[in-house]
Protein backbone atom coordinates (compact mmCIF):
# COMPACT_ATOMS: atom_id res chain seq x y z
CA UNK A 1 0.00 0.00 0.00
CA UNK A 2 2.87 2.36 0.86
CA UNK A 3 4.49 1.81 -2.54
CA UNK A 4 1.15 2.72 -4.19
CA UNK A 5 1.08 5.99 -2.26
CA UNK A 6 4.68 6.73 -3.33
CA UNK A 7 4.00 6.00 -7.03
CA UNK A 8 0.79 8.07 -7.11
CA UNK A 9 2.67 10.80 -5.18
CA UNK A 10 5.40 10.82 -7.88
CA UNK A 11 2.72 11.16 -10.56
CA UNK A 12 1.03 14.08 -8.78
CA UNK A 13 4.42 15.70 -8.12
CA UNK A 14 5.19 15.40 -11.83
CA UNK A 15 1.89 17.08 -12.75
CA UNK A 16 2.67 19.92 -10.31
CA UNK A 17 6.18 20.24 -11.76
CA UNK A 18 4.81 20.41 -15.31
CA UNK A 19 2.01 22.83 -14.37
CA UNK A 20 4.46 25.19 -12.67
CA UNK A 21 6.64 25.18 -15.79
CA UNK A 22 9.69 23.91 -13.88
CA UNK A 23 10.28 20.93 -16.19
CA UNK A 24 13.64 21.25 -17.96
CA UNK A 25 13.86 20.25 -21.63
CA UNK A 26 15.70 16.99 -20.96
CA UNK A 27 12.81 15.81 -18.77
CA UNK A 28 10.39 16.27 -21.69
CA UNK A 29 12.78 14.65 -24.18
CA UNK A 30 10.84 12.06 -26.24
CA UNK A 31 13.38 9.25 -25.81
CA UNK A 32 13.36 9.36 -21.99
CA UNK A 33 10.01 7.50 -21.41
CA UNK A 34 10.93 4.87 -24.02
CA UNK A 35 14.29 4.15 -22.42
CA UNK A 36 12.72 3.91 -18.95
CA UNK A 37 9.94 1.68 -20.32
CA UNK A 38 12.48 -0.68 -21.93
CA UNK A 39 14.29 -0.89 -18.59
CA UNK A 40 10.98 -1.54 -16.79
CA UNK A 41 9.85 -4.35 -19.13
CA UNK A 42 13.29 -5.96 -18.89
CA UNK A 43 13.18 -5.85 -15.08
CA UNK A 44 9.62 -7.23 -15.00
CA UNK A 45 10.91 -10.15 -17.11
CA UNK A 46 13.86 -10.78 -14.77
CA UNK A 47 11.49 -10.74 -11.78
CA UNK A 48 9.19 -13.30 -13.45
CA UNK A 49 12.05 -15.60 -14.47
CA UNK A 50 13.68 -15.48 -11.04
CA UNK A 51 10.53 -16.18 -8.96
CA UNK A 52 11.59 -18.47 -6.07
CA UNK A 53 8.40 -20.49 -6.07
CA UNK A 54 7.94 -20.66 -9.86
CA UNK A 55 8.64 -24.42 -9.99
CA UNK A 56 6.37 -25.06 -7.01
CA UNK A 57 3.56 -23.02 -8.57
CA UNK A 58 3.94 -24.76 -11.94
CA UNK A 59 3.85 -28.21 -10.26
CA UNK A 60 0.64 -27.46 -8.35
CA UNK A 61 -1.16 -26.15 -11.42
CA UNK A 62 -3.93 -27.99 -13.19
CA UNK A 63 -4.51 -27.40 -16.90
CA UNK A 64 -8.03 -26.09 -16.23
CA UNK A 65 -6.61 -23.39 -13.94
CA UNK A 66 -4.83 -21.90 -16.97
CA UNK A 67 -8.26 -21.03 -18.38
CA UNK A 68 -9.00 -18.55 -15.59
CA UNK A 69 -6.76 -15.76 -16.98
CA UNK A 70 -8.43 -16.28 -20.37
CA UNK A 71 -11.86 -15.77 -18.74
CA UNK A 72 -10.61 -12.65 -16.92
CA UNK A 73 -9.19 -11.19 -20.14
CA UNK A 74 -12.41 -11.96 -22.05
CA UNK A 75 -14.67 -10.47 -19.34
CA UNK A 76 -12.56 -7.31 -18.88
CA UNK A 77 -12.27 -6.65 -22.60
CA UNK A 78 -15.93 -7.40 -23.34
CA UNK A 79 -17.17 -4.94 -20.70
CA UNK A 80 -14.46 -2.37 -21.54
CA UNK A 81 -15.65 -2.55 -25.14
CA UNK A 82 -19.13 -1.70 -23.82
CA UNK A 83 -17.77 1.68 -22.70
CA UNK A 84 -17.74 2.78 -26.33
CA UNK A 85 -21.58 2.87 -26.14
CA UNK A 86 -21.54 5.06 -23.00
CA UNK A 87 -18.69 7.46 -23.76
CA UNK A 88 -18.79 9.97 -26.58
CA UNK A 89 -15.60 10.45 -28.53
CA UNK A 90 -13.87 7.22 -27.47
CA UNK A 91 -13.01 4.58 -30.06
CA UNK A 92 -13.28 0.82 -29.47
CA UNK A 93 -9.48 0.41 -29.67
CA UNK A 94 -9.02 3.14 -27.01
CA UNK A 95 -11.51 1.50 -24.61
CA UNK A 96 -9.88 -1.91 -25.14
CA UNK A 97 -6.37 -0.51 -24.61
CA UNK A 98 -7.44 1.03 -21.28
CA UNK A 99 -9.27 -2.18 -20.24
CA UNK A 100 -6.13 -4.20 -21.03
CA UNK A 101 -4.38 -2.75 -17.98
CA UNK A 102 -6.10 -5.31 -15.66
CA UNK A 103 -5.27 -3.08 -12.67
CA UNK A 104 -1.59 -2.57 -13.62
CA UNK A 105 -2.02 1.21 -13.73
CA UNK A 106 1.64 2.16 -13.93
CA UNK A 107 2.68 -0.12 -16.77
CA UNK A 108 -0.55 0.32 -18.78
CA UNK A 109 -0.39 4.13 -18.69
CA UNK A 110 3.26 4.38 -19.73
CA UNK A 111 2.75 1.76 -22.45
CA UNK A 112 -0.16 3.75 -23.90
CA UNK A 113 1.86 6.99 -23.64
CA UNK A 114 4.69 5.29 -25.53
CA UNK A 115 2.84 3.16 -28.10
CA UNK A 116 -0.35 5.23 -28.47
CA UNK A 117 0.91 8.22 -30.53
CA UNK A 118 1.31 6.08 -33.66
CA UNK A 119 -2.32 4.89 -33.42
CA UNK A 120 -4.21 7.80 -31.83
CA UNK A 121 -1.97 10.86 -32.26
CA UNK A 122 0.24 12.59 -29.68
CA UNK A 123 -2.28 14.60 -27.63
CA UNK A 124 -4.90 11.87 -27.65
CA UNK A 125 -2.39 9.22 -26.54
CA UNK A 126 -1.30 11.39 -23.59
CA UNK A 127 -4.95 11.85 -22.58
CA UNK A 128 -5.66 8.12 -23.00
CA UNK A 129 -2.62 7.27 -20.88
CA UNK A 130 -4.08 9.45 -18.09
CA UNK A 131 -7.46 7.68 -18.51
CA UNK A 132 -5.65 4.29 -18.27
CA UNK A 133 -3.83 5.32 -15.11
CA UNK A 134 -7.01 6.47 -13.34
CA UNK A 135 -9.19 3.59 -14.64
CA UNK A 136 -6.74 0.97 -13.39
CA UNK A 137 -6.25 2.75 -10.05
CA UNK A 138 -10.07 2.67 -9.71
CA UNK A 139 -10.06 -1.07 -10.51
CA UNK A 140 -7.38 -1.77 -7.90
CA UNK A 141 -9.12 0.26 -5.19
CA UNK A 142 -12.58 -1.18 -5.97
CA UNK A 143 -11.24 -4.73 -5.73
CA UNK A 144 -9.10 -4.12 -2.67
CA UNK A 145 -12.05 -2.78 -0.70
CA UNK A 146 -14.68 -5.04 -2.30
CA UNK A 147 -12.91 -8.41 -1.92
CA UNK A 148 -15.00 -9.64 1.00
CA UNK A 149 -18.28 -8.71 -0.75
CA UNK A 150 -17.16 -10.20 -4.07
CA UNK A 151 -16.24 -13.47 -2.32
CA UNK A 152 -19.61 -13.58 -0.48
CA UNK A 153 -21.73 -12.79 -3.55
CA UNK A 154 -19.78 -14.42 -6.37
CA UNK A 155 -17.77 -17.36 -4.94
CA UNK A 156 -14.09 -18.01 -4.39
CA UNK A 157 -12.77 -17.61 -7.95
CA UNK A 158 -14.46 -14.32 -8.89
CA UNK A 159 -12.35 -12.15 -6.52
CA UNK A 160 -9.20 -13.46 -8.24
CA UNK A 161 -10.59 -12.40 -11.62
CA UNK A 162 -11.73 -9.00 -10.34
CA UNK A 163 -8.27 -8.36 -8.82
CA UNK A 164 -6.68 -8.77 -12.25
CA UNK A 165 -2.93 -8.49 -12.04
CA UNK A 166 -3.14 -7.60 -8.35
CA UNK A 167 -4.28 -11.17 -7.54
CA UNK A 168 -0.60 -12.07 -7.12
CA UNK A 169 0.46 -9.21 -4.85
CA UNK A 170 -1.71 -6.42 -3.36
CA UNK A 171 -4.96 -8.42 -3.26
CA UNK A 172 -3.46 -11.86 -2.47
CA UNK A 173 -3.82 -11.61 1.35
CA UNK A 174 -7.48 -10.55 0.95
CA UNK A 175 -8.18 -13.36 -1.54
CA UNK A 176 -6.76 -15.95 0.87
CA UNK A 177 -8.65 -14.43 3.80
CA UNK A 178 -12.10 -13.87 2.31
CA UNK A 179 -12.47 -16.49 -0.45
CA UNK A 180 -12.70 -19.44 1.93
CA UNK A 181 -10.23 -21.52 -0.07
CA UNK A 182 -7.29 -20.63 2.19
CA UNK A 183 -3.76 -21.17 0.89
CA UNK A 184 -5.02 -23.62 -1.77
CA UNK A 185 -5.96 -20.53 -3.81
CA UNK A 186 -2.42 -19.10 -3.76
CA UNK A 187 -1.02 -20.99 -6.83
CA UNK A 188 -4.13 -20.12 -8.85
CA UNK A 189 -4.02 -16.44 -7.82
CA UNK A 190 -0.26 -16.12 -8.49
CA UNK A 191 -0.44 -17.91 -11.84
CA UNK A 192 -3.42 -15.71 -12.79
CA UNK A 193 -1.42 -12.55 -11.96
CA UNK A 194 1.65 -13.75 -13.92
CA UNK A 195 -0.42 -14.61 -17.01
CA UNK A 196 -2.07 -11.16 -16.93
CA UNK A 197 1.27 -9.42 -16.34
CA UNK A 198 2.61 -10.98 -19.54
CA UNK A 199 -0.59 -10.15 -21.45
CA UNK A 200 -0.68 -6.40 -20.54
CA UNK A 201 2.12 -5.26 -22.91
CA UNK A 202 1.00 -7.67 -25.63
CA UNK A 203 -2.65 -6.58 -25.61
CA UNK A 204 -1.87 -2.85 -25.32
CA UNK A 205 0.63 -3.26 -28.17
CA UNK A 206 -2.13 -4.93 -30.18
CA UNK A 207 -4.78 -2.25 -29.53
CA UNK A 208 -2.29 0.60 -30.11
CA UNK A 209 -1.31 -0.65 -33.57
CA UNK A 210 -1.68 2.09 -36.19
CA UNK B 1 4.07 15.42 -25.75
CA UNK B 2 6.51 15.59 -28.65
CA UNK B 3 5.49 14.20 -32.03
CA UNK B 4 7.55 11.08 -32.54
CA UNK B 5 6.28 7.51 -32.75
CA UNK B 6 7.37 4.92 -30.20
CA UNK B 7 9.67 3.19 -32.66
CA UNK B 8 11.30 6.45 -33.76
CA UNK B 9 11.82 7.41 -30.13
CA UNK B 10 13.92 4.36 -29.35
CA UNK B 11 15.80 4.65 -32.59
CA UNK B 12 14.70 1.16 -33.68
CA UNK B 13 12.25 2.23 -36.36
CA UNK B 14 12.31 -1.17 -38.08
CA UNK B 15 11.21 -3.06 -34.96
CA UNK B 16 7.48 -3.34 -34.22
CA UNK B 17 6.83 -1.87 -30.71
CA UNK B 18 4.93 -5.01 -29.65
CA UNK B 19 7.79 -7.24 -30.83
CA UNK B 20 10.29 -4.99 -29.03
CA UNK B 21 8.34 -5.39 -25.78
CA UNK B 22 7.97 -9.15 -26.21
CA UNK B 23 11.70 -9.55 -26.93
CA UNK B 24 12.67 -7.47 -23.89
CA UNK B 25 10.26 -9.43 -21.70
CA UNK B 26 11.52 -12.81 -22.93
CA UNK B 27 15.16 -11.70 -22.60
CA UNK B 28 14.46 -10.66 -19.01
CA UNK B 29 12.65 -13.93 -18.19
CA UNK B 30 15.58 -15.92 -19.63
CA UNK B 31 18.21 -13.95 -17.71
CA UNK B 32 16.11 -14.04 -14.52
CA UNK B 33 15.68 -17.81 -14.79
CA UNK B 34 19.39 -18.48 -15.49
CA UNK B 35 20.49 -16.15 -12.69
CA UNK B 36 17.73 -17.12 -10.21
CA UNK B 37 20.24 -18.34 -7.59
CA UNK B 38 22.07 -14.98 -7.54
CA UNK B 39 20.73 -12.58 -4.86
CA UNK B 40 20.92 -9.57 -7.18
CA UNK B 41 18.04 -10.74 -9.42
CA UNK B 42 15.74 -10.94 -6.39
CA UNK B 43 16.20 -7.21 -5.88
CA UNK B 44 14.47 -6.35 -9.16
CA UNK B 45 11.23 -5.60 -7.27
CA UNK B 46 12.86 -2.45 -5.84
CA UNK B 47 14.25 -1.57 -9.26
CA UNK B 48 10.79 -1.97 -10.81
CA UNK B 49 9.26 0.31 -8.15
CA UNK B 50 11.98 2.94 -8.70
CA UNK B 51 11.58 2.91 -12.49
CA UNK B 52 7.76 3.02 -12.22
CA UNK B 53 7.97 6.01 -9.85
CA UNK B 54 10.40 7.78 -12.22
CA UNK B 55 8.24 6.98 -15.25
CA UNK B 56 5.11 8.28 -13.57
CA UNK B 57 6.94 11.45 -12.54
CA UNK B 58 8.08 11.98 -16.16
CA UNK B 59 4.57 11.09 -17.38
CA UNK B 60 3.00 13.51 -14.86
CA UNK B 61 5.37 16.28 -15.96
CA UNK B 62 4.32 15.88 -19.60
CA UNK B 63 0.63 15.95 -18.56
CA UNK B 64 1.15 19.05 -16.39
CA UNK B 65 2.95 20.81 -19.24
CA UNK B 66 0.06 19.99 -21.62
CA UNK B 67 -2.49 22.76 -21.06
CA UNK B 68 -5.23 21.23 -23.27
CA UNK B 69 -5.07 17.96 -21.31
CA UNK B 70 -5.31 19.83 -18.00
CA UNK B 71 -8.41 21.67 -19.30
CA UNK B 72 -10.06 18.27 -20.03
CA UNK B 73 -9.15 16.61 -16.73
CA UNK B 74 -12.85 16.30 -15.73
CA UNK B 75 -13.77 14.23 -18.77
CA UNK B 76 -10.58 12.16 -18.35
CA UNK B 77 -11.70 11.25 -14.81
CA UNK B 78 -15.26 10.44 -15.97
CA UNK B 79 -14.05 8.17 -18.77
CA UNK B 80 -11.62 6.46 -16.40
CA UNK B 81 -14.41 5.80 -13.87
CA UNK B 82 -16.68 4.24 -16.54
CA UNK B 83 -13.99 1.97 -18.03
CA UNK B 84 -12.54 1.07 -14.61
CA UNK B 85 -15.91 0.03 -13.18
CA UNK B 86 -16.94 -1.84 -16.35
CA UNK B 87 -13.63 -3.76 -16.50
CA UNK B 88 -13.98 -4.76 -12.82
CA UNK B 89 -17.61 -5.89 -13.24
CA UNK B 90 -16.74 -7.75 -16.48
CA UNK B 91 -13.92 -9.70 -14.88
CA UNK B 92 -16.01 -10.40 -11.77
CA UNK B 93 -18.76 -11.94 -13.93
CA UNK B 94 -16.10 -13.81 -15.95
CA UNK B 95 -14.85 -15.23 -12.63
CA UNK B 96 -18.36 -16.46 -11.77
CA UNK B 97 -18.61 -18.10 -15.22
CA UNK B 98 -15.11 -19.60 -14.87
CA UNK B 99 -16.00 -21.10 -11.48
CA UNK B 100 -19.07 -22.83 -12.97
CA UNK B 101 -17.55 -23.87 -16.30
CA UNK B 102 -13.96 -24.75 -15.35
CA UNK B 103 -14.31 -25.92 -11.78
CA UNK B 104 -17.66 -27.68 -12.02
CA UNK B 105 -21.13 -27.20 -10.58
CA UNK B 106 -20.01 -27.15 -6.96
CA UNK B 107 -17.38 -24.62 -7.92
CA UNK B 108 -14.67 -26.26 -5.78
CA UNK B 109 -11.06 -26.10 -7.01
Amino acid sequence: MMSNVVTIGCFLLGIGFGLAGYAPDWLLHPSLPSLLLALLIFQVGIGLGAKDNLNEILRSLRVRMLLLPAFTIAGSLLFSAGAVLLLTGRSLAECLAVGSGFGYYSLSSVLIADLGPAAFGEGRAAELAAVALLANVIREVLTLFGLSLFARWCGQVAPISAAGINSMDVCLPGIVRYSGGGSSLVPLAVMHGIALEVSVPLLIGLFCRP
Amino acid sequence: MPSLSGAERTGCANLDPMLRILLLLLLGVGIGFLARRRPVVHRTERGVQAVIATLLFVFGTSIGADSSLIRNIGSVGGHAAVIGVLATVGSLLAGVAAQRIIFGKGGRL
